[in-house]
């Protein structure tokens, strides 16, 4: 499927999406409460057939928290970004993908223990990198730590 | 006795004199022939421990291949085992988490041992893990060092002449107060 085409299919299935210009990949912006849906439906539609989550990532914009899905279809080729944002940065929290890619799982962890991102029906969210007791999320850009960090 | 290290010019020193003026004759003179005989022994065969952790590695290896090839002054084979190394150079970045290991083999060498911070990481904590939770800041912060080398990652020739200095030091200090090296 070209861009174009992929475009038109997903305006059909969810409303309320945005498609910034100019990028790398087609990108789409999604709202949190049809996330699931979509992924679902791009992963289970045989023309999309998104088969393959090549990375999850947390991004901290200061003004927002998001999340970063980059897609691949192994068997058309074709790639997709969706991006997911919420402004609530004391409890942020979205659904978990983790049943349409198996892969989400451990990435959802790692985004949840730099960010502070929960994953909605997560089977195990536990911190990944860091010790279970560490406070706080260090990737965050308003993360403090006086002794270890060198401020800049 | 002056200390000389060969194909060193003593200008270079100037900026650095006062390990010499640590040594200056005074008390204990039976014992400086001896000071000597050891210390000549120890700077001469300072061997390293295999110990790198990121870019300052890969020039620690070209420092140690044929082009530079630091056996030339004593700094011989490299040690897998920090029971038989010298001298600890810490090149490269050390996280947090890298901090129990990075003590572990420090504590495990023999004594006497000696530690080289190579490169801005292991000095300072780097030039660019600022805002940085995980990166420690110097590794002078966990264990004594002895020579700092700049640089990111520093020249080969600059960690010979991190080394050089190295046994420079090791020539002050004498074997009835090996650890210390007290200004008289």
């Amino acid at each position: 499927m070209t861009n174009d085409q992929l475009k038109e299919k997903i305006s059909e299935w969810v409303s309320g999406i945005e498609f910034p210009e100019n990028k790398q990949y087609l990108e789409v912006l999604v709202p949190a409460n049809s996330l699931k849906k979509l992924a679902e439906l791009l992963h289970n539609t045989p023309e999309t057939d998104f088969d393959y989550l090549i990375s999850l990532s947390g991004v901290d914009y200061v003004s927002h928290l998001a999340v970063v899905y980059h897609l691949e279809s192994t068997s058309h080729k074709h790639f997709l970004v969706m991006k997911v944002k919420t402004e609530d940065r004391e409890n942020p929290n979205f659904d978990t993908v983790n049943e349409i890619w198996r892969t989400a799982e451990w990435y959802e962890r790692e985004v949840f223990d730099m960010f502070g991102i929960k994953f909605n029906n997560h089977p195990d969210l536990r911190r990944l990198l860091m010790d279970d007791d560490w406070v706080g999320f260090p990737l965050r850009k308003d993360y403090k730590d006086e002794i270890k960090m060198i401020e800049r | 006795m002056g200390i000389k290290i060969k194909s060193m010019k003593n200008e270079d020193f100037l900026d650095n004199s006062t390990l010499e003026t640590l040594k200056e004759t005074g008390d204990n003179f039976f014992l400086t022939t001896i000071d000597d005989i050891v210390n000549w022994g120890r700077s001469n065969s300072v061997w390293p421990l295999t110990f790198a952790t990121s870019c300052c590695g890969i020039e620690m290896m070209a420092a140690g291949a044929s082009r530079h090839d630091f056996a030339r002054f004593g700094i011989e084979v490299y040690r897998a085992s920090p029971r038989q190394a010298d001298v600890l150079v810490v090149a490269g970045t050390i996280v947090h988490k890298m901090v129990p290991i990075l003590l572990r083999l420090y504590d495990q060498m023999a004594d006497p041992k000696y530690v080289i911070a190579m490169g801005a990481c292991a000095v300072s904590g780097g030039p660019f893990f600022y805002n940085s939770y995980s990166v420690l800041r110097g590794v002078d912060q966990v264990i004594p060092v002895d020579v700092y080398i700049p640089g990111c990652p520093p020249r080969p020739e600059a960690l010979l002449y991190g080394v050089m200095q190295l046994q420079r030091k090791i020539k002050s200090k004498s074997i009835t107060n090996p650890n210390e090296v007290e200004e008289k």
